[in-house]
């Protein structure tokens, strides 16, 4: 009888009240929030959500596609291969002596308008498994050096370009070093087409990123000479070859501006190029191309976006097609429970 | 306060036996002064020079982890202990060497935010165990400041030596040696449910040379030394001298009162400061708690591991192929790709060193690929815990009103868990009844009275009758109850207008039921209490049973008032006369219970001068000491025993005996002697001499108390049982009560198999009486075993046509069952039944039960308990559920979360159990997902840069995306996510089934997440690279470089990510919109923020977006394209599955949707889609009768 019960102080009359007078302090006080009853949308994919969104996403897609394609079609492209027609048949075998070599290699080429060009007509070139994106290359750099000229010496990140005969190098690091030196002037029937140079890169770089006083100082001086030269008597900031080729490229195969072109094209126009071929990409067997591209509002020639955009339109109508055809075949059957997982192998679990 | 000089006068030494009084003269004594037994106490002088010489620490008690000084390193060895954060450490060391492939800075940053978000949350949840250390350690407590003043002082100051004086209910401040007590004879009774659980009440008593210490001022020149044992955590013993007097007095543990027990029934003591703070038996015997974790984290640490394997063969292929390509470029002398200048190199990029290069660039590359392990996951989990946990603690419907408690998850570690319980082992008393009992029927003179129905009876006619019955059982109830018009009496429930209100009088057996509420009235301990105001009387009892007798005899007439060292006074109504008399009984002897006798008696001699043996008892015991005649109508009371048994009602034999003088003068003489023997055999001679005496008793009735179920108990396990829980029953209850609440409860049922193993048959009764222990063991092990073997038998017999069954075991069949090799087959057997009560069990065994389930079945278990005994059973297992209700709270203590009531177990598990282990394990799914479409965007970008560990992102995008771009919105899926409301989880208990089987964290759908993950990245890189290529990216003609592709993959990936999650959840509340879309806005702001910084810091992203990403419409065309064709594969495979195989929650979400929710042929054909027919619990009680019934019209056709 009181083997395991409480003491208890049980008593009549008295002790019922005690209860009831007693304050509720630690009652939780009531809110929506911590009795997690806030208001709440509590969407479902039911039949009719899921065949909307896909025919929402078909429908805005679609014409995306087709405009986007229309736009890149516009689009009209020259690209002209040139890293092995340029070098003279007798030399193909060793590639990359004959670029090493001193002396000038001129190299003409003709290009032919298939379409007409509006202005401007954008100059590219294009060089292929060249690994701008390198982390040994990224990093070889100095933003302070290129932006202030007291921080010339700044050069630790540029190694093994930092230094020259004892004096750091401006701009160092092996991005500048390495900088694109083939050179190409346009001709269309014997006239001279300028290619301007002006404001081919970004103007935050130019403004900020590359100073106005810093010049070019002991650059390709050393024993192992990479690509152009600069000329010491422009700041940086008007660099603009060197601008756009120290914004790296993401991937191996890219495209840097040249310059512009400001007269149109028209179709079946002959184009002169007469080019220097001086950069060395035969050693690490690179194409080099040279393109000449009109814009669009969505950039150059690229189909890419379009046919996306019109395959994933075509796929979610196709999609929407489906599900209804088998909501209208199959409706749903709510009491069926043989694909509730705990009930393929109801003895074991 | 000292209201009590009354009972200042009793000696209640003489009351009780003292069975283990003064008999632990032991020869420990001799080793006082010895090595361990090296402590001195001067009582009453802690300032003197010997006090001062021995420089025992004060009574601060320190609960905390961390110290101001301890904090930073014990709490940052704590994090780094966890392998994840620990690779941080180590990338974001290496990030400051050259090998980075981002600046350190960046990398260090998401560490240090990460870690300092931990260590915060650590350093809040200690500041407020130290706030409680504060309350403990200022309680105030009176003390001896010399002269005999006493005055308050805080418990910290508390010094050895110091005399205290505690006051009724309260708390002993630090282990105390009793010197007095307000009894003459310095007696004191003791509450220790907080130490070991026991509830009922301990005797303690002082020395009699210091008994004489009653009042403040004799505490003037009170001087003594105490040589004792060192501290130690054995809270039974205690060895020790006293030096008083220039004498040596031998103590014992019953002179020692130890801290955080409760002083009870007595009104002041004196004590003495032995133990203090750290040296107290209490806080010696604390341990730390196990540190528990979820099955849901333990798989988490899995899937790092597995993530980390990815990671390093991804470093090791790009090491591999990086380490090629390095030596490719110098060939005698040769360059290859002489923009790199490999003739001129530093290690890392050494063509001559190339292995070399490798190796260090693998370092580079377990650096960047860092993306794949979530750094933040373990932050984000610990905190959305936190706030879940906050949620179960705030939950206004776990809240009980009563006893003002509301849910308490003391840890926040296993709120996951609680969704996926597979088995219940609940304690009986106090968890599943309330522990409070109600007098609610007797048996007088073979006469059945008490027309009160109990909630046994009640779930009785349940189960037998047609639910009418049950509806006009509890409809005339409530009738009755209303016509009464009088306040409920606790622990008085009994109905009866033919023995109520005097009427007994009129009854044919008057004169029993006389004698036996008269006996009620005066065999017991209990002491009464006046109240001065109202004249009220209440009782102080030492168990609830015992207090409900002593009302009921005061409800009926029989009013007890007064007790004094000799004499019992009632207050009673005489029929002859029809008045209230007061009669006042001498108290002779007190025989008192014990569990081997099962029986109490008192020998009082009547105002007649007659001499009467009073006699309650077990109807076992009881009824072989009846006398051969007198017992007239035993058959008709051992009916209504078995009746009120089949009711769940605890029952009682009455019976008392007249003695003569000379008789009970050679009984006395005998008692006395025994009592005041030393010898170890005392006991038994006692129980000797009270054998002789309690015989040929004369058969007086029966009485019925009602050991009250908790509320909401039935409803409770059947929503549980519904939802596929199984639920264990182990007390320590003899097995027909055990029985008889498993039948109120649901868990046993008509119709049911009962599987009974047990030990009290009679070859091994006639064994353990010839008391030899082998064959005891072997006779008994083999019999359980033949037991098991034939349950088990019985179950395959069965097995093609199911039929429920039930086990039930007692504590010593339990014993064997539990050993090496049996337990196996015990638990084979287990599973197999419905339920399974195990009754008379040890606390030990109830741990070790627990374990069997849990490591024997994989499963995860929940024990709930609310007494000490059920602490090992709580640590043991998976969680640990203490209900808060009574006031030990040992339970509370060493458990994970606290409840109020069984009831709310359904609402904490079939809710919030359901609810966390759906978040966290999407949540955690989540991350990884999120982790790998990022980090293999980096991966597949690095190996389109020859594997040189350029990342394709901007140091800081990097380092920000887990904490700022992607993680709130998990942490907001994590806090509120909801599959189906509250209603829902209960309308459809089976939905817990998806916990319990872990089907949201399974590995598919791990893999599945995964997967998701490297397709979304591939298509980001591929469609970003493909519609980024060389070509213009403008209409001004510049081409996208390094810094446009990475801000706009980059985009791309914060927009995918958290559409995911849109995608995923299934709960949008305005907190869910914030989070997700100020997640992407975060992301567009942060680019203006950061590109508009000066370049230096900028560096590639600076101006990106303002000059080059907004003003272009490709960009835009791309964040539009790849997000909603990153999504497309999700989404159709989700409503794939949402038609053909919806899981079962979705199911329930269309219901809801559809509005079909109150279509009951619906909701039922829904609820019982488990092909597992449902086997306890009263639905399947319902059913089983529904059977039956159809069964029987089958058969009459």
């Amino acid at each position: 009888m009181s083997s395991n019960t409480a003491p208890s102080s049980s008593g009549g009359a008295g002790s019922a009240d005690a209860t009831s007078t007693r304050r509720h302090s630690k009652r939780p006080k009531y809110s929506r929030f911590t009795q997690q009853e806030l208001p709440a949308c509590k969407p479902i994919l039911t039949p009719r959500w899921v065949i909307s969104a896909f025919m929402l996403v078909s429908i805005v897609f679609i014409p995306i596609g087709v405009a986007s394609l229309f736009a890149s079609r516009d689009v009209v492209e020259i690209i002209d291969r040139y890293e092995t027609d340029c070098i003279p048949t007798t030399n193909r075998t060793d590639k990359v002596r004959f670029i090493q070599s001193p002396g000038p290699k001129k190299c003409n080429r003709t290009l032919k308008v298939s379409k007409r060009m509006k202005q401007p007509i954008y100059v590219y070139y294009q060089l292929d498994n060249f690994y701008q994106n390198h982390r040994r290359y990224v990093k070889s750099r100095s933003d302070q050096q290129l932006k202030d000229p007291k921080s010339e010496s700044d050069v630790d990140a540029c190694k093994p370009e930092d230094m020259a005969n004892g004096l750091p190098i401006v701009p160092c690091g092996l991005i500048a070093w390495s900088l694109f030196n083939d050179t190409y002037s346009f001709s269309r029937n014997k006239q001279q087409l300028t290619v301007n140079k002006k404001d081919i890169s970004w103007k935050s770089d130019r403004e900020h990123k590359f100073g106005k006083n810093v010049f070019p100082k002991n650059f390709q001086n050393g024993s192992l000479k990479g690509g152009a030269t600069l000329n010491t008597s422009k700041p940086l900031s008007e660099q603009e070859d060197l601008i756009v080729w120290m914004r790296t490229a993401a991937l191996p195969t890219f495209r840097k501006l040249y310059g512009k072109i400001e007269v149109d094209l028209e179709e079946n126009d002959t184009i002169e190029v007469i080019l220097d071929n001086n950069y060395n990409t035969y050693s690490f067997s690179g194409k080099k191309k040279l393109v000449l591209s009109t814009t669009s509002w969505i950039g150059g020639r690229n189909d890419f976006l379009g046919i996306a955009y019109l395959t994933v339109g075509g796929l979610c109508f196709f999609l929407a097609m489906a599900f209804t055809v088998v909501y209208l075949v199959k409706p749903r059957q709510l009491g069926d429970p043989s694909y509730l997982s705990w009930n393929r192998n109801p003895g074991g679990h | 306060m000292r209201g009590g000089g009354r009972r200042r006068k009793l000696h209640f030494s003489k009351i009780y036996s003292f069975t283990c009084g003064k008999s632990s003269m032991r020869d420990e004594h001799s080793q006082i002064g010895g090595p361990g037994y090296s402590r001195v106490v001067y009582c009453n002088e802690p300032d003197s020079f010997e006090a001062h010489m021995r420089n025992y620490g004060d009574n601060y008690v320190r609960s905390t982890k961390y110290t101001v000084a301890t904090f930073l390193p014990k709490s940052l060895f704590e994090q780094f202990r966890r392998v994840a954060n620990f690779y941080f450490l180590v990338t974001g060391t290496l990030a400051f060497t050259p090998l980075a492939p981002f600046t350190a800075v960046s990398a260090i940053i998401p560490l240090i935010i990460v870690i300092g978000a931990t260590m915060v949350k650590e350093g809040i949840e200690d500041w407020r165990r130290k706030q409680q250390d504060i309350e403990v350690n200022n309680r105030k407590v009176n003390v001896h400041y010399g002269n005999g003043v006493f005055d308050y002082t805080a418990w910290r100051n508390l010094r050895v030596g110091d005399i205290v004086r505690v006051e009724k209910d309260e708390f002993f401040p630090t282990d105390l040696l009793l010197l007095s007590s307000s009894y003459d004879d310095a007696i004191c009774y003791v509450e220790t449910m907080n130490l070991d659980g026991e509830t009922n009440l301990k005797l303690k008593q002082a020395l009699e040379v210091t008994s004489f210490l009653q009042e403040d001022s004799k505490f003037n020149d009170f001087n003594a030394i105490v040589k004792c044992e060192d501290p130690n955590a054995n809270l039974y013993s205690f060895v020790g001298t006293m030096e008083f007097d220039k004498q040596q007095f031998p103590l014992s543990p019953q002179q020692l009162l130890l801290r955080d027990s409760k002083l009870r029934n007595t009104d002041y003591i004196y004590g003495a400061v032995i133990f203090t703070g750290p040296d107290t038996k209490v806080i010696q015997n604390s341990t730390a708690p196990p540190s528990k974790r979820s099955r849901v984290e333990k798989k988490m640490d899995k899937i790092i591991y597995f993530l980390f394997c990815v990671l390093f063969t991804m470093a090791f292929v790009g090491s591999i192929y990086f380490g090629i390509a390095t030596k490719d470029d110098l060939n005698n002398g040769i360059m290859k790709r002489w923009y790199l200048r490999p003739d001129n190199s530093r290690i890392f990029f050494d063509a001559k060193r190339a292995p070399y290069a490798a190796i260090y660039h693998f370092l580079t590359a377990l650096m960047l690929y860092g993306y794949f392990i979530p750094i933040s996951l373990y932050v984000s989990i610990e905190i959305v815990k936190v706030l879940q946990s906050i949620f179960i603690n705030q939950d206004i419907h776990m809240y009980y009103e009563e006893s003002d408690k509301p849910a308490h998850a003391r840890t926040s570690n296993l709120n996951e868990e609680l969704g996926q319980v597979d088995t219940i082992l609940s304690d009986k008393t106090g968890t599943l009844t309330c522990n409070s009992m109600e007098f609610i029927k007797c048996s007088v003179a073979g006469t059945a009275y008490g027309r009160g129905y109990t909630e046994v009876e009640r779930a009785m006619g349940r189960r037998n009758g047609s639910p009418l019955v049950h509806q006009h059982l509890s409809g005339g109830d409530n009738l009755k109850d209303s016509t009464d018009g009088k306040a409920p009496i606790k622990g008085f429930n009994f109905k009866d207008e033919r023995v109520m209100n005097g009427n007994w009088v009129n009854e044919p057996n008057a004169e029993y039921i006389q004698k036996f509420f008269s006996l009620l009235a005066i065999c017991h301990t209990a002491i009464p209490e006046v109240d001065e105001a109202t004249g009220n009387i209440s009782y102080e009892a030492e168990s609830p049973d015992e207090a409900a007798f002593v009302i009921a005899a005061r409800e009926l007439g029989f009013e007890f008032y007064k007790r004094t060292q000799t004499t019992i006074s009632l207050r009673e109504l005489d029929p002859v006369s029809g008045k209230k008399v007061e009669r006042t009984y001498s108290l002779l002897n007190v025989l008192e219970f014990n569990s081997t006798r099962k029986r109490m008696s008192v020998i009082v001699r009547s105002e007649g001068g007659k001499i009467l043996l009073l006699s309650k008892g077990a109807d076992n015991v009881m009824l072989e000491r009846l006398a051969r005649n007198g017992s007239d109508f035993e058959e008709e009371t051992m009916e209504h025993l078995n009746e009120y048994a089949d009711a769940g009602l605890r029952t009682l034999i009455l019976a008392y005996r007249e003695l003569d003088e000379d008789e009970y003068k050679e009984f006395n003489q005998n008692f006395i002697k025994a009592k005041n023997s030393v010898s170890a055999e005392r006991e038994t001679v006692i129980d000797e001499v009270t054998e002789k005496i309690e015989k040929d008793l004369i058969l007086l009735g029966a009485t019925a108390v009602e050991d009250k179920l908790q509320n909401g108990v039935p409803d409770c396990i059947d929503k549980l049982a519904q939802a596929g829980i199984k639920i264990w029953v182990l007390t320590g209850d003899k097995m027909e009560t055990a029985i008889n609440i498993g039948f109120a409860c649901s868990l046993l049922r008509q119709g049911m198999k009962q599987i009974v193993i047990t030990l009290e048959s009679p070859e091994i009764k006639v064994l353990e009486k010839e008391g030899e222990k082998e064959a005891i063991a072997t006779a008994s092990k083999g019999s359980v075993l033949n037991q098991i073997n034939r349950g088990k038998a019985q179950l395959t017999a069965s097995s093609r046509n199911p039929e429920a069954f039930a086990l039930i075991i007692d504590g010593k069949s339990l014993a064997y069952a539990l050993e090496d090799d049996v337990k196996n087959l015990f638990l084979n057997l287990a599973i197999g039944c419905a339920s399974v009560i195990c009754c008379r069990s040890s606390p030990k065994q109830k741990a070790l039960v627990t374990r069997l389930v849990k490591s024997g079945t994989g499963k995860t278990t929940l024990a709930i308990g609310d007494g000490a005994n059920d602490v090992g059973m709580l640590q043991e297992a998976d969680i640990g559920v203490g209900i808060s209700g009574v006031e030990g709270m040992q339970a509370v203590m060493s458990s994970d979360i606290a409840i109020a009531q069984f009831q709310y177990l359904e609402r904490l598990l079939l809710v919030h159990g359901h609810w966390c282990y759906r978040r966290i394990s999407s949540m955690i799914c989540y991350f990884f997902y999120k982790n790998i479409a990022f980090g293999f965007t980096l991966f597949l970008y690095e190996a389109h840069t020859s594997f040189s560990g350029t990342p394709a992102y901007n140091d800081w995008f990097l380092s920000l995306y887990n904490v700022f771009f992607s993680s709130l919105p998990v942490v907001a899926m994590g806090v509120f996510d909801q599959d189906v409301s509250a209603r829902f989880c209960f309308k459809f208990p089976l939905l817990y089934q998806e916990g319990v089987q872990n089907i949201l964290f399974s590995w598919r759908r791990i893999f599945g997440w995964m997967l998701n993950g490297f397709t979304t990245a591939a298509i980001i890189f591929f469609f970003c690279t493909k519609a980024l290529a060389h070509q213009a990216f403008n209409s001004e003609g510049k081409t996208a470089g390094r810094d446009i592709l990475g801000a706009t993959m980059y985009t791309c990936t914060v927009w995918v990510v958290n559409l995911q999650m849109a995608l995923a959840i299934s709960y949008f509340t305005l907190i869910q919109h914030l989070f997700i879309w100020g997640s992407i806005a975060l992301w567009y702001i942060f680019l203006l923020a950061y590109g508009a910084m000066s370049p230096s810091l900028s560096t590639t992203a600076y101006k990106i977006f303002i000059e080059a990403l907004a003003p272009t419409p490709s960009f835009w065309l791309i964040t539009i394209f790849v997000p909603v064709s990153g999504l497309i594969l999700f989404f159709t495979y989700s409503a794939v599955q949402m038609r053909f195989f919806p899981m079962y929650h979705r199911t329930i979400q269309w219901i809801r949707y559809e509005g079909t929710s109150n279509d009951p042929k619906l909701c039922d054909m829904v609820r019982q889609r488990s092909l597992r027919p449902q086997t306890v619990g009263f639905t399947a009680r319902l059913a089983a009768r529904a059977n039956r019934i159809k069964d029987r019209h089958h058969n009459r056709r």
